[in-house]
């Protein structure tokens, strides 16, 4: 009997899948020519410039994603760069002996320094500090104290000696007072005294001098202050501290000296007119000028001694002041930048002469970047030995630039390194066609480049003629266009940052396209601060209204509370122009893009909001009548991993408020899990947009076996509580990991694994019938991949082709989510080498081509990874069918072939997120990759079956052809004159 | 397996230290905490001699404890060291670009202070001193065969033109060899039976 038809083209399909090889690998001359790689370092939180006068001008920046880098003055290239993990937060950043960089982390508990010129690690020190209290690195600026530079660190009660050059702590002292808070530490000019100025209780100050050599304590002041102070303290002068009271409302003046302690007290309104907002200390210690932000007005103000202050001057529109800058002996300059209109103005002015103005330049900058938020001012000498003056612009989009002699000198789009989600768009479609003439007009430089490269395929190029290769290959101005192509490679990549900055990018190359600062989601007046979500798409227009642009929906909150209100805004996707912005009245907990669209081509969205009600975007009537229809089938669930629970509901037409567009929900079921045993690491399902083109797979004896292929699939993992913590703090026997696959219509739990001795953290991922999870394996000591394959058992005994004649099998019967699946599982472990940062599968067109895991491995790369190796039904010895099928011999490993890293020689630092986006042709998948740094690429997991390469030899082929025609001729030609000699025989 | 205990450079520093006299003597830990120190160790020589790859940076190499809790860099040297560490198992990865090295399982024994125990998971094998060596180097890229004619004529274009000059040179001497009785034979059978089919070869291989 003949099997089914479609099974022989399965089969096909799956012995074409085999030949292809398992990795697709670069070669090395490739790169760079489907590939991109940015390097960002994300929003400066401290400069420190490199004053040498010869060489290479250089800025080491502190970044608030935990970089430290040292940057190209010039441009703004990055030296070299770290990123320090997550968990280790650096705090402080200095120079020491204008070679080393210093930096403080984890709470003032790592002390690390940093050779400046490359980079690398020259020593690390470890200081036993309470972790909580804030620390301080202050390195000493000049080196009679000790021949060995040092570096003091204080954080709470410790005071801690550190010479520079190896990190051998000099001395350490904890003080002996409860409570104590060390504020500042302050040099004394004359002798090898410091001081170190702490807070104990809320208004006790205590000034301690220590020897700095010996941090013996050589005096100790007590002085209590009438009322309690708060936190912020600055340095007015080298021996005058400003500290702000509790109520924010007025100002201590501390002066001290080798004796005592004496302080004055100023209120706040008595210097400003109008005050409303809290006040703030902006950090600036320059002689005797301070600066004081209440809301967005930044006040600068003239210590006069222990007497007063006096206000120079007041600046309304969003200011920003930076620190004063030593530039002669006495004299210190500090710049101010503000905002005038769509420019910005830079002013420096000296110290010593507060009223005159040094420089005042107005810049043109970008409309996109917000407001300013940070300077650091730098100066140099000019060629009349005057001062000019440059500084570094941190602003709200996070970017940073470099302004000089009233110019953008460079700009880095820092933004990027915290991107919050991504999307994509079509580019628009080509209106006219390509010229006749152009081709022509190419048709010689086009076999020029075809003979180039068979040159270099075989290896007669020169040296200058492979660089001409090369750059040919990455002109190559055919991705770059601004037109939708035929295979789909050219697209907008669509980010939101976490500045609320929504940025395209151009798929061929990563320039950026268009971006937008969006007004609803900066930080307003009231000191709100609103927080960016997740990026949908809106419109995505076809036939019916192809004249319209697409447009993308991005969702914020206006709080980072989860309760606080809802905020949507829709952008069209070619200009980046805001289109609408709506403030909503209810909370965003979750959002649920629909299949659904309207007569418009609006993707429907479900928001679910706090209070467990679900609203409809787009809120129009047509999209209500379609939604309407579809309501009865919408089924939803939430996981809440605090209460340990998973909640299926579905939709009900009422809503307790008159909104037409509200729907309650109804609870149908919940999953508590037992809080003492498990806890939720992870739930993950299929991606909805998910293509699945077959829905049965041939096993190796002709056999069929149906994929449970369901949307409703839901997988979740939890973890005992122990085995929830890092991997020292467990016993394999009290750790336990345990799978679930649950049915979110109906809450059913189709499939429980456990595995004991498993811990976190899990990372999971979901894709047509199968789960694949990492986690640790705690008995064996190595991570593991685990399977999960689910198949469909009751339509199995379809196979049976007598009863498809007959009528007697169950395709036609009407298939629900409601009814119990008759599912079987095939599931596998493997060992796995790296811990995982995060796990995506490819997505291609119709999902014909095989599958590939995209790992993020611990070293920031992506590894891809054939579904082929995590195949639960590999044996250790599979037969010839099975071989033929393309089951690999069984291994306890999982083997990292080196050349199937997507990224190649590449990292992408601090690695956060891939996205893999299906283009037109079936083979082919776009990866992007993103982190600090982002990274793009073209990955075909079974090699590109369907169109030729770049690898292509044109030359080669149309040298073949000459010589077949050649060839054709010659016999033609020999069998002429034979028959002409056989007719005269 | 006789288990063997390496004893590896590893102290215990309490936490009670006074202020001695001489700063090299003061070394900062807690009661509860181990410290972990090792060495990573790339042979520059080696990676520079087979000229393929990146130069053996251990600036980018970062030292990871137990999957990311804790990071540190390798020194100039090679060395690092982790502080603080409660007893327990551990595990150490490193991550260098270039290279490929085994994750460690590191073993503190709370009851021994100062015993430590460390073995390569991917191999099993026990090391004596925490040295973290590279498994292998990575190559990242494809090499790119060498020119070679067998390659050109494995190609499909190599194959036609293989094909044709068979066909042109070798099946006239072929043909030379066979009875011309026999060809007019074939020929005429030929244009007897109907030309075969796809569809009919399909028919035949389903059946």
């Amino acid at each position: 009997m003949a099997p089914p038809p479609r099974h022989l083209l399965l089969l096909l399909l799956a012995f074409l899948a085999s030949l292809a090889t398992l990795a697709d690998a670069v070669y090395e001359d490739q790169v760079g020519l489907a590939d991109w790689h940015q390097r960002y370092i994300g929003k400066v939180k401290q400069a420190v410039y490199h004053s040498q006068k010869s060489g290479r001008r250089r800025v080491v920046v502190l970044t608030e994603e935990n970089v430290i880098a040292s940057l190209d003055l010039r441009s703004g290239d990055i030296f070299w760069r770290h990123v320090i993990e997550k968990n280790d937060p650096v705090d402080q950043l200095s120079l020491s002996l204008g070679k080393y960089v210093v930096t403080l982390s984890s709470g003032g508990s790592i002390l690390r320094a940093w050779n400046l010129p490359d980079g690398q690690m020259i020593w690390e020190t470890n200081l036993q500090v309470a972790k909580s209290s804030k620390s301080l690195l202050h390195v000493l600026s000049n080196n009679k104290v000790a021949k060995d530079n040092l570096v003091f660190v204080s954080a709470g009660q410790w005071i801690y000696a550190v010479s520079s050059i190896d990190g051998v702590i000099s001395w350490g002292k904890e003080f002996s007072l409860d409570g104590l808070e060390i504020k500042q530490v302050v040099q004394s000019p004359e002798n090898d005294i410091i001081y170190a100025v702490g807070l104990s209780g809320s208004s006790k100050l205590n000034l301690y001098q220590l020897n700095a050599k010996t941090g013996e304590i050589v005096k100790h002041i007590q002085e209590s202050f009438p009322s309690a102070i708060c936190g912020e303290t600055i340095l007015g002068s080298h021996n005058m501290l400003v500290a702000l009271d509790e109520t924010r409302s007025g100002l201590f003046l501390i002066e001290f000296n080798g004796e005592r302690i004496s302080y004055k007290k100023v209120h706040i309104s008595d210097l400003v007119q109008d005050l409303s907002g809290t006040v703030k200390l902006l950090q600036l210690m320059p002689n005797g000028v301070i600066a004081l932000q209440v809301s967005s007005t930044v006040f600068v103000l003239k210590l006069k001694g222990i007497d007063g202050l006096e206000l120079i001057q007041s600046f309304e529109q969003p200011a920003a002041v930076s620190d004063a800058l030593a530039i002669t002996e006495k004299d210190e300059a500090f710049a101010i930048v503000q905002h005038v209109g769509s420019e910005i103005e830079f002013v420096v002015k000296l110290t010593s002469d507060v009223t005159n103005e040094v420089i005042r330049e107005k810049i043109n900058i970008d409309q996109h970047r917000g407001n300013i938020q940070k300077v650091f001012l730098n100066n140099y000498i000019r060629t009349d030995k005057s001062h000019g003056f440059r500084a570094l612009l941190v602003m709200e989009d996070h970017s940073l630039l470099l302004v000089q002699q009233g110019a953008v000198v460079w700009n880095r789009e820092d933004g990027l390194a915290s991107i919050v989600d991504v999307t994509t768009s079509e580019l628009p479609v080509e209106k006219d066609g390509v010229s006749v003439a152009n081709v022509e007009h190419n048709l010689f430089e086009w076999l020029k480049g075809h003979m180039l490269k068979l040159k270099g395929t075989l290896m007669l190029a020169s040296a200058d003629e492979l660089a001409a290769i090369q750059a040919m290959r990455l002109k190559s101005s055919e991705k770059n266009k601004m037109t939708r192509d035929h295979n789909g490679f050219r697209k907008l990549l669509i980010v939101l940052t976490k500045a609320g900055k929504v940025i395209a990018l151009h798929t061929g190359d990563g320039r950026i396209i268009w971006s937008n600062l969006l007004q609803s989601l900066r930080a307003s007046k009231s000191g709100e601060m609103p927080s960016a979500l997740s990026l949908y798409q809106w419109q995505v227009p076809h036939h019916r209204v192809m004249h319209e642009n697409p447009s993308i929906l991005i969702v914020g909150r206006s709080g980072a509370d989860s309760a606080a209100p809802g905020l949507l805004s829709v952008l069209d996707s070619y200009s980046g122009d805001e289109l609408t912005s709506l403030r909503l009245d209810h909370s965003v907990v979750q959002i649920i893009p629909l299949t659904l669209k309207d007569s418009s081509e609006h993707r429907l969205q479900l928001i679910f909001d706090s209070h467990s009600n679900a609203y409809l975007y787009p809120r129009s009537p047509d999209a209500m009548n379609v939604f309407l229809p579809e309501m009865s089938n919408t089924y939803l669930y939430t996981v809440d991993t605090e209460k340990n629970v998973i909640r299926g509901y579905s939709l009900q037409k009422s809503c307790d408020n008159s909104d037409e567009y509200c729907f309650s929900t109804k609870e149908l079921w919940s999953i508590v899990f037992p809080s003492d045993t498990e806890r939720i690491a992870i739930s993950e399902t299929r991606k909805m947009n998910e293509v699945v083109h077959a829905q049965a797979k041939i096993i190796a004896d002709q056999d069929v076996m149906y994929k449970y292929l369901s949307k409703n699939l839901i997988f979740v993992a939890t973890l005992s509580p122990k085995a929830a913590g890092e991997i020292g703090s467990a016993a394999p026997e009290e750790a336990w990991l345990v799978a679930y696959l649950i049915d979110a219509v109906t809450g059913r739990i189709l499939h429980r694994v456990t595995h004991h001795g498993a811990q976190g953290p899990v990372h999971a991922v979901v894709s047509e019938n199968w789960v694949v999870y990492h986690y640790f394996n705690l008995r064996a000591h190595r991570f593991e991949m685990a399977v999960i394959e689910i198949y469909d058992q009751s339509r199995a005994d379809n196979k049976d082709v007598m009863k498809l004649i007959l009528g007697k099998h169950n395709l036609s019967a009407p298939i629900t989510s409601y009814t119990r699946p008759e599912v079987m599982v095939k599931s596998q472990s493997y060992f796995f080498t790296f811990s995982v940062k995060t796990i995506a599968v490819t997505q291609t067109a119709k999902g014909i081509t095989n599958k590939q895991l995209l790992i993020g491995t611990i070293g920031d790369q992506v590894l891809a990874l054939d579904k082929r190796f995590v195949d639960p039904r590999r044996s250790v010895n599979p037969t010839q069918q099975e071989k033929e099928e393309g089951i690999i011999p069984l291994t306890d490993a999982l083997s990292i072939i080196p050349t199937s890293y997507v990224t190649h020689s590449l990292q992408v630092e601090a690695l956060r997120g891939i996205v893999s986006i299906p283009s037109k042709l079936e083979s082919t998948t776009l990866i992007f990759t993103y982190g600090v740094d982002l990274f793009y690429t073209q990955l075909a997991p079974s090699r590109t079956y369907d169109s030729l390469t770049d690898e292509f030899s044109y030359a080669l082929l149309l040298i073949t052809i000459v010589a077949l025609i050649a060839a054709i001729v010659v016999t033609w030609i020999w069998s002429e004159k034979k028959e002409l000699r056989d007719k005269w025989r | 397996m006789a288990a063997r205990v390496p004893r590896l450079l590893v102290a215990l520093f309490a936490v009670a230290v006074a202020c001695a006299g001489a700063a090299a003597a003061y070394q900062p830990g807690s009661a509860e905490g181990y410290t972990i120190a090792g060495r990573v160790k790339i042979d520059a020589a080696s990676a520079s001699a087979k000229g393929f790859g990146l130069p053996a940076k251990t600036s980018n190499t970062k030292v990871i404890l137990n999957g990311g809790q804790r990071v540190t860099f390798a020194r100039p040297d090679g060395y690092f060291a982790f502080h603080n560490v409660p007893a327990g198992t551990h595990l150490i990865e490193v991550s260098s670009l270039g290279y490929l090295f085994s994750p460690v399982r590191v073993d503190i024994s709370a009851r021994n202070p100062g015993h430590i125990q460390a073995a390569l998971t991917e191999n099993r094998r026990v090391l004596n001193e925490l040295v973290f060596e590279p498994l292998r180097e990575e190559q990242y890229y494809e090499t790119r065969e060498p020119f070679s004619i067998m390659s050109l004529l494995k190609s499909p274009m190599g194959l036609m033109l293989g094909f044709m000059v068979i066909m042109v040179f070798v099946m006239p001497k072929m043909m030379e060899n066979i009875d011309p009785e026999e060809i007019k034979q074939a020929q005429e059978q030929m244009r007897n039976s109907p030309v075969p089919s796809f569809s009919g070869l399909l028919a035949r291989a389903n059946s």
